[in-house]
């Protein structure tokens, strides 16, 4: 592999800018004449504008422009959109209530953008915000999904007859009833799946520049796939077109699916740039990220799994309302639908599976992908129900898992997915002796004699990453592609830089994407510059979202990197009067194989720009590019197992011990592989134990709009982790790399649910599992 | 308006801002120093912590006036001659930032942190000092492992010059 | 946040003069919670007096058993002062967990003292010891001093200037913590002096700020055990209920932290 190459554990390129306060993220930007923007957002859940009077605040110290609905309206700027399209069981398409950047006649959560004030300060900007006179009229309000689906309740869009978004369903009903019928034994569950806020710790931010010289848009905004955002910008929204847009995302503090999206606030300020004449900078507040950016989950599902006399699955059937709150965002249908239902097989083969899936409007924030979106919920769902059936069949849930397990692959699941390959048993093996399991009892009864509750609880998840296979998933509703795009530029001196589609927001691909090309050409990786985020020096690209960066980015720059070798080795073979076919390529050296003759790569380089000597008819330079479509989606599969003492006095939950092992196929730098897994366990421990997104459901305000109350996993909340692997190669693309972003937020929350209900000899526990929820369910159990 | 003074990073300062402007912001927008990131609202991510007179402090909860005389360290201020600080060093061989938001805050604390505890730290006592700083990407765990590595090459350093 | 205009003192006398000049002045201790408050707009006082440079207010004298802290001493300098934790190590402990390393860096116990939030810790312990609050014109008895929700027996312009108090034998505090803002959801600082006297004052639960639980102080006065508060009932009926926790479970955290506070005294 290398010291640098594939499989090494390399530190980080992009550190040292990190390291030295010299990272530059959207809200570092300055340009000269500058100014600032606040939103006038909706203090009401649901309301009419009767009117909005900037007069006042017009005249206010600073302000440049106040700017509402009605002008953005009058010039053409569009809706936001919903970009996967979904039909209910009748056939009928979503129904897709309209989403204007700025409200121009009714607001429908709290945090809904009315107005924008442009000012010389963010502090002048903010004074004169709160004398805009906004009239409202207030309507009722409704943020239960389940009510919201009663008659008689408040409609939040004429589209949509009782907030009902669709009415979905995969598998085989009927099938799947028939064998509920016939089982031996059936285990019903209900299961919440809590509504998160993403947090990632950069807040988001926008910079909108438009210059009247070429009339051209520039904007720095926090966004995980710029160049979706500029086609989105430019063929939805009506900003401009792609060719006078210009999207950058430089240093991202963090994604985690939040800024994937498209948000008011970018459209506006680009907008507001031309309006108002100067660049206009917008950064979010976390009490404004708390009301509007894209929460996570929010389902409520019924589950009954039947299960044959030696125990074995026979049919699973789902009921899941998915609360998609009050508009739909740029992915929210695919979420909880190809996303989820697609995953409920799990590791287990099942013969018949059903999922109907209901979408609801409330008013509420949207929701939309949060790492794992979907994926969580269908593992949350799957793995909570096993254990509950373990424990009603009196087995081990070790051996429930281990009798129901797929072994042979390709397996395809009723529920569209075809598995490739995956040894499950492997990880429920590596993850059990990690963990000590057999000791258990001897530490339960140690703990025991301290007074403390101790309990011990798995899953185990499979994912399905490497989105995806473009002609699969337009013919399932989807309105792009999710192929990706790389540029191997070689340069006249033998130093490279990768063009990619992919964006890093934390996942170290300036150092990973160089690693292949070090190992390709053994070149140092200093001397390889990966160049992400702009969409005027990189080509189009579809971005970074269900660790696709990997399975998908990287195969494209494999494939460009064939080519760039293909053609190196041409130059190389006629400067050394070689056969092609001989030359290989080591330790930065083109050579003829079994003889001392050589050429270093930067003379080859050098040779394929001054063209003096290049085979008849070759063109000059060294540059390739290609594009890379997905076969199948990858399939992360693992077994995390945890193990807790929760304090029957107070119903404080610490986690004693937490053990993941993963199968993420080829690995390409092991180090950030782990960093992955811990950030994702950590997001997944937060919503198992701490998070939770609460409105008021009489006024819809927000209750958790600030880390006061919104509990946020803290260091003292989280243990070391032990994290291990054991690979399966992907078979489906080059690398044989499977993705490792979502694993850790997807598989720790049964894990950690199954443990404390362990612990407290009480299976009805929701999340997050807060202490007093622990301490009055574990003094119901006794 | 107020006219004030500091020494920032070694460095006399002088600056106008409003007396409701933050320090964090004198320090990013009149300074132009933007590696202090400000997370949240009510004092709690910490990733705008800096040194004020030799103390780690939240830049977003002190207003630039009252820090006016004051001796500031900015995680600009921490590498010198182009050396990465032990910390910061630590940080890069343990894998202790992926998005780097939360990072300069989390450097000033842990430099903060080793100075007040010295090579003694045990992973309890790190994870605790860690209670006004939040990171969402790295679940702490290689921040941790960073943070007692440089605690005790420090330490070991410290005791090497005596 | 408001505009607003800053001053600083060098003196308390200077402090006072320049508050009267003041259409709506603020003392500024550390600022911990007021920079917060008045950045979510929900305080606008037109002066800020800043007292963090005035030196008389800071420090901490042990005299015997007599404490005297000055009201500008930083939560990190009440945490960190071996004299301080010779003679009454609880109040040091509860000092050095509040909020984080940075807030301690510049909270101040006067600021906190006279903010008087209901999930403040040093409240708790001010009344627990029976504390005299010195300002520049008079002393309070902690018992008289926390008045309701952020309300105390301050009169406007007046300052806290230091916190006094006996040591006494015993002292422990423990609390709860919310698992989002880590403020004290249950905190219980308990106190049993050489003459039997026995103090348990509770903050983070109460509906009404802290408060002394006086079952509890009888129990424990008998009997000086954590067994001794079991059979304590604890009327839910004046506590908080909020997002967080309920008043049932917050009786049952006050059971449970006084049980280890004595535990630990």
């Amino acid at each position: 592999m290398g010291v640098e190459g594939i499989g090494a554990r390399v530190a980080r390129k992009e550190d040292k800018r990190f390291l030295t306060g010299k990272g530059r993220y959207t809200d570092d930007m300055s340009v000269p004449g500058m100014k600032y923007a606040i939103f006038v957002r909706s203090p009401h859940a649901h309301a009419k504008i009767r009117s909005i009077d900037a007069t006042a605040a017009k005249e206010m110290p600073g302000v440049i422009d106040v700017l509402d609905g009605r002008q953005l309206t009058a010039d053409g700027i569009g809706n936001l959109i919903c970009g996967w399209m979904i039909h209910s069981k009748d056939g009928s398409p979503m129904k897709m209530g309209a989403w204007r950047p700025l409200a121009d006649q009714t607001v429908r959560y709290v945090g809904d953008a009315v107005a924008v004030v442009v000012a010389d300060s963010v502090d002048e900007a903010r004074d004169a915000a709160e004398a805009v006179a906004v009239d409202y009229e207030l309507l009722p309000v409704v943020t239960d999904p389940v009510k919201a689906m009663a008659d008689g309740q408040p409609q939040l869009h004429p589209e949509a007859s009782n907030n009902l978004i669709f009415d979905w369903q995969l598998g085989d009903a009927a099938a799947t009833d028939a064998a509920i019928t016939a089982a031996a034994h059936v285990t019903e569950v209900k299961i919440f799946n809590n509504r998160l806020s993403p947090n990632p710790m950069e807040p988001r931010a926008a910079l909108g520049i438009y210059d009247s010289g070429d009339d051209h848009y520039t904007c720095y905004t926090t966004s995980q796939n710029p160049h979706l955002a500029r086609l989105v910008m430019s063929a939805f929204y009506n900003v401009a077109p792609e060719n006078k847009l210009r999207v950058i995302a430089p240093d991202v503090g963090g994604g985690f699916g939040s800024k994937i999206y498209i948000y008011p606030e970018e459209i506006v300020c680009l907008w507001a740039s031309k309006r108002t004449g100067v660049p206009v900078k917008w950064t979010c507040d976390r009490t404004e990220a708390f009301l509007t950016d894209a929460h996570g989950r929010d389902h409520i599902s019924t589950v009954k799994m039947a299960f044959d006399s030696s125990n074995r699955i026979t049919a699973l059937k789902v009921d899941t309302i998915a609360n998609l709150g009050a508009y739909m965002s740029l992915f929210s249908s695919c979420v909880p639908t190809y996303l989820y239902a697609t995953l409920l097989s799990g590791q287990y083969d099942i013969p018949a599976i059903h999922a109907n899936v209901r979408t609801v409007y409330t008013n509420t924030a949207p929701v939309d992908a949060y790492r794992g979106a979907g994926r969580p919920e269908a593992t949350y769902l799957l793995e909570r129900t096993m254990e509950t059936a373990a424990r009603e069949l009196g087995i081990s849930p070790a051996e429930l898992r281990r009798i129901n397990f797929i072994r042979t692959f390709p397996h395809q699941t009723p529920v569209i997915m075809n598995y490739d390959a995956g040894d499950y048993e492997a990880s429920l093996n590596a993850a059990m002796a990690a963990a000590d399991w057999n000791g258990f009892a001897a530490r339960k009864a140690e703990a025991e004699r301290r007074g403390m509750k101790r309990g011990i609880g798995m899953s185990c998840y499979i994912e399905a990453c490497g989105l995806a296979p473009s002609s699969a998933v337009g013919s399932l509703g989807a309105g792009v592609g999710l192929w990706e795009s790389a540029e191997v530029r070689v340069n006249a001196v033998g130093t490279i830089e990768v063009m990619t589609g992919s964006h890093s927001h934390g996942q170290g691909h300036e150092t990973t994407f160089a690693q292949l090309v070090a190992d390709r050409f053994g070149v140092p990786i200093d001397s390889v510059n990966i160049v992400h985020g702009d969409t005027d020096k990189v080509q189009m690209g579809m971005g970074t979202y269900g660790s696709r960066s990997g399975a998908v980015g990287m195969s494209a720059v494999v494939k460009a990197l064939d080519k760039v070798e293909a053609k190196a080795k041409k130059i190389a073979a006629h400067l050394m009067e070689a056969d092609e076919s001989d030359i290989v390529i080591e330790n930065g050296e083109l050579k003829v194989a079994g003889t001392d003759k050589s050429v270093p790569w930067f003379q080859m380089a050098l040779a394929a720009y001054t063209a003096h000597n290049l085979p008849s008819g070759m063109e000059p330079g060294l540059k390739e590019g290609a594009f890379y479509d997905p076969s199948n989606f990858t399939f992360p599969a693992g077994c995390y197992i945890c193990e807790v003492e929760v304090d029957p006095d107070t119903g404080r939950t610490e986690i004693v011990q937490f053990v993941a092992a993963d199968d993420f196929g080829n690995i390409i730098n092991p180090m950030i592989v782990e960093g992955q897994v811990h950030g994702g366990l950590a997001q997944g421990i937060g919503q198992a134990l701490l998070e939770g997104v609460h409105y008021d459901p009489e006024s819809g305000q927000l209750l958790t709009a600030s880390y006061m109350d919104y509990a946020m996993p803290r260091a003292d909340d989280l243990p070391s982790f032990k994290v291990s692997t054991s690979n399966t190669p992907c078979p489906n693309n080059p690398l044989g790399v499977k993705g490792c972003g979502e694993a850790g937020a997807i598989g720790s929350p049964p894990a950690l649910i199954n443990a404390i209900t362990d612990a407290i000899g009480n299976n009805t526990l929701t999340m997050p599992a807060t202490p007093e929820k622990v301490w009055a369910a574990a003094h119901a159990a006794n | 308006m107020a006219k004030i003074t500091m020494t920032v990073n070694g460095r006399q300062v002088s600056g106008t801002c409003d007396d409701r402007t933050l320090l964090v912001h004198f320090i990013r927008e009149n300074l132009g120093l933007t590696g202090t990131h400000v997370g949240c609202d009510t004092s709690q991510c910490g990733a705008c912590v800096i040194h004020m007179d030799g103390l780690s402090v939240k830049s977003c909860s002190i207003l630039a006036v009252q820090a006016a005389g004051s001796s500031i360290t900015t995680i600009e201020g921490l590498a010198k001659d182009g050396e990465l600080h032990p910390v910061q060093a630590a940080f890069k061989a343990h894998h202790g930032l992926q998005c780097g938001f939360c990072t300069p805050g989390m450097v000033m604390t842990a430099v903060d942190m080793i100075a007040r505890h010295g090579s003694g730290l045990d992973e309890a006592t790190v994870r605790s000092e860690l209670e006004g700083n939040i990171c969402r990407c790295t679940g702490y765990h290689n921040i941790v492992k960073a943070i007692l590595a440089a605690a005790a090459e420090m330490g070991g350093a410290r005791q090497a010059a005596e | 946040m408001y505009e607003t205009n800053y001053h600083r003192a060098s003196s308390v006398q200077e402090a006072v003069k320049l508050i009267s000049g003041a259409a709506e002045g603020k003392y500024l201790a550390g600022g911990m919670t007021l920079i917060a408050t008045m950045k979510q707009r929900l305080a606008a006082p037109s002066d800020l007096v800043d007292l963090r440079h005035i030196a008389e207010m800071k420090g901490i004298t042990v005299n015997g058993r007599s404490v005297r802290i000055g009201a500008a001493t930083t939560h990190h300098d009440v945490a960190s002062s071996a004299e301080l934790e010779a003679v009454c190590p609880a109040i040091c402990a509860l000092a050095g967990h509040i909020g984080d390393p940075h807030v301690r860096h510049m909270g101040t116990i006067g600021g906190s003292i006279a903010n008087n939030d209901p999930a403040a810790d040093f409240p708790a312990a001010m009344l627990a010891l029976d504390a005299t609050i010195v300002t520049n014109s008079r002393e309070i008895a902690a018992a008289d001093f926390f008045t309701g929700l952020f309300e105390t027996a301050l009169n406007d312009d007046e300052i806290i200037t230091a916190i006094a108090f006996e040591a006494p034998a015993k002292a422990a505090y423990r609390k709860f913590p919310n698992p989002a803002s880590r403020y004290a959801m249950t905190g219980v600082f308990v106190v049993r002096r050489d003459n039997g006297d026995v103090r348990v004052a509770v903050t983070g639960a109460g509906s009404s700020g802290v408060f002394r639980h006086r079952d509890m102080e009888a129990a424990l006065a008998r009997n000086w055990s954590p067994d001794a508060v079991g059979n304590v009932s604890v009327d839910a009926s004046d506590l908080m209920t909020d997002l967080h926790a309920s008043a049932a479970y917050r009786a049952n955290l006050i059971k449970v932290m006084t049980k280890r506070a004595v535990a630990a005294a």
